[in-house]
């Protein structure tokens, strides 16, 4: 999976650059962000503007790593989900769980309030 | 696509990395509908899911690990309905046990089926012969 790793103000930013967040590869993004919370990384923030399609197991690697962040005392918030994306969140309520950001600028500051 | 009746009729190794793929195939069919009313961009991604999902189901509930081991599905078109028919070869299991996702408890795992549910008019499950037919219909309007 090509995900870009970068930190921004006390905040470790994953840009997933992949067309799709699927079973074929979303474990490979729950194992990252389960080591950068053990590893004491307390804000994550996972940025989905080039993936396209998510799938359950995608939601489901998403909901680990929020579930992670709770039991570390951290924080994983997404930012840039395109239109269909945030739809499958609709769907299945889980846009009433995470907390969801047009862009990575705002997000961020989010994290310092 | 007016009139003829159309089936694509695919087999592809059981591994995840042929999802793209499939879903793929979904999102053409999507797109060639000439007398779709609805929005086809959603209709290609609801497909591209709606296989996606269930290709995953059937590498999961697929028999003993065999390295050439195929997924069966089957696609078609005719007039207004569609019809997916995704084949595995392993126990099988009762769809209709499957609860919907608990929307108070985060679960990791769970949401396949209801996404599948969700999206397409009816579902089915069952037997024939030796192998397990996962059925979904949606009429295309």
């Amino acid at each position: 999976m090509n995900l870009v790793n970068e930190t921004r103000k006390d905040v470790v930013v994953l840009y997933v650059k992949e067309e799709r967040l699927d079973a074929h590869n979303s474990s490979e993004l729950k194992t990252v962000v389960q080591k950068l919370f053990e590893d004491g990384t307390k804000n994550v923030l996972v940025d989905l503007k080039d993936v396209r399609f998510i799938d359950s197991s995608g939601l489901g690697a998403l909901v680990s790593g929020f579930k992670n962040a709770i039991s570390h005392q951290g924080s994983l918030k997404l930012s840039s989900l395109q239109s269909q994306v945030k739809s499958m969140f609709e769907l299945t309520r889980l846009h009433r769980v995470f907390e969801i950001f047009p862009s990575t600028v705002e997000a961020i500051e989010n994290f310092q309030q | 696509m007016a009139g003829n009746t159309i089936e694509v009729d695919i087999k592809v190794p059981n591994k995840t990395r042929y999802l793209s793929l499939i879903g793929k195939i979904g999102e053409d069919i999507a797109r060639e509908l000439e007398k779709y009313s609805g929005d086809k961009e959603t209709l290609a991604y609801h497909l591209n899911l709606v296989l996606t999902e269930a290709m995953v189901n059937a590498i999961k509930h697929s028999g003993p690990k065999e390295p050439e081991k195929l997924v069966r599905i089957v696609i078609t078109l005719n007039a207004d309905n569609l019809t997916i028919r995704v084949y595995d070869d392993g126990q099988g299991f009762d769809i209709n046990t499957i609860p919907p996702p608990n929307f108070d408890e985060l679960e990791d795992r769970g949401r396949g089926i209801f996404l599948i549910r969700s999206l397409m008019d009816s579902v089915h499950y069952h037997k024939e012969c030796q192998e397990n037919i996962l059925e979904m219909r949606k009429k295309l309007v």
